[in-house]
């Protein structure tokens, strides 16, 4: 948390501290403006963990609300955005332990802790691979692939890649260090690179072989 | 150095904090080795196609249910 807070205090502070502050002296207009700024990420975030559209409307839901509770103990020294982040990492953990009840729920959940494997599929993908496929069939593609990873890679994916998270800021949101972070991002990442290129690959011309074992 | 050298670099070239001479090594690997010049740049691509399609749509009505609800919170507690 030092580390953001220091990196935070050497630039212009965020236009959100502005809005917190509004929000703070009681000008709901204020939150509804950091509502539309984040709701898609805080919506996908919940979708990406429980896997499931109610849940994860009704985690975007309690997550803003939550946080709108809890505005007085945001203390400023990490983002807003990333405070709001681990409150929707948390809450959609709570809504899958609910759904399984009984069983713990973790990220760290179906992970292997095999290290340092090189991937043996060399098949390039074609230039614009998503050009072969329609917007509907590539967001399947794409929900399908992704869906696929083990919970724990696909989280660290989606706050640092997709998100744009730091390292820093992934490891603290999810409580883990921040070599595990890098680990499981380079896993997701080769994983899902992968899976795509059953889709994505280009197609090899007449006497061409394909590199694969 | 090693394809599996090389690969534990990814996330450190991705977010542009190699060392000039790591950078060189890396360059230096990658110009030799077809494998992982495709690694990388499919690696690249993976992300870049996830950072820029949607695949869950915000459901209709949920922003306004989400403001709803704020708006009675607030008129509790403000």
């Amino acid at each position: 948390m030092s580390t953001i807070q220091s990196i935070a205090g050497e630039l212009e502070p965020h236009p959100d501290v502005a809005l917190v502050e509004r929000v703070r002296e009681g000008d709901v207009a204020a939150y509804d403006e950091l509502v539309r700024k984040y709701e898609r990420q805080v919506f996908r975030i919940a979708q990406h963990i429980t896997q499931n559209r109610e849940d994860a409307e009704d985690v975007m839901q309690d997550a803003f609300l939550k946080a709108y509770e809890k505005l007085d103990q945001f203390q400023g020294n990490s983002k807003f955005y990333t405070w709001l982040v681990r409150i929707a990492v948390n809450e959609s953990l709570m809504r899958l332990r609910k759904r399984r009840t009984g069983k713990m729920v973790s990220i760290d959940e179906e992970i292997e802790t095999e290290e340092g494997s090189v991937p043996r599929d060399l098949a390039d993908w074609a230039p614009d691979p998503e050009q072969n496929y329609n917007q509907a069939e590539l967001a399947e593609i794409l929900r399908k692939t992704i869906q696929g990873l083990p919970q724990g890679f696909r989280i660290v994916f989606v706050l640092r890649d997709v998100e744009g998270l730091s390292t820093e800021e992934t490891a603290e949101t999810l409580n883990l260090s921040i070599p595990a972070v890098k680990s499981r991002l380079l896993r997701a990442r080769l994983q899902l690179r992968e899976r795509l290129s059953r889709y994505f690959h280009r197609k090899k011309g007449p006497g061409e072989t394909r590199n694969e074992k | 150095m090693k394809c599996s050298e090389f690969l534990a670099l990814l996330d450190d070239l991705m977010d542009d904090s190699l060392t000039p001479e790591v950078r060189a090594d890396f360059e230096q690997h990658l110009s030799g080795c077809e494998h992982c010049e495709v690694i990388l740049n499919t690696t690249r691509k993976t992300i870049e196609i996830y950072r820029s399609h949607e695949i869950y749509d915000l459901p209709a009505g949920l922003r306004e249910r989400l403001h709803a609800a704020i708006m009675t919170r607030c008129k509790k507690s403000c």
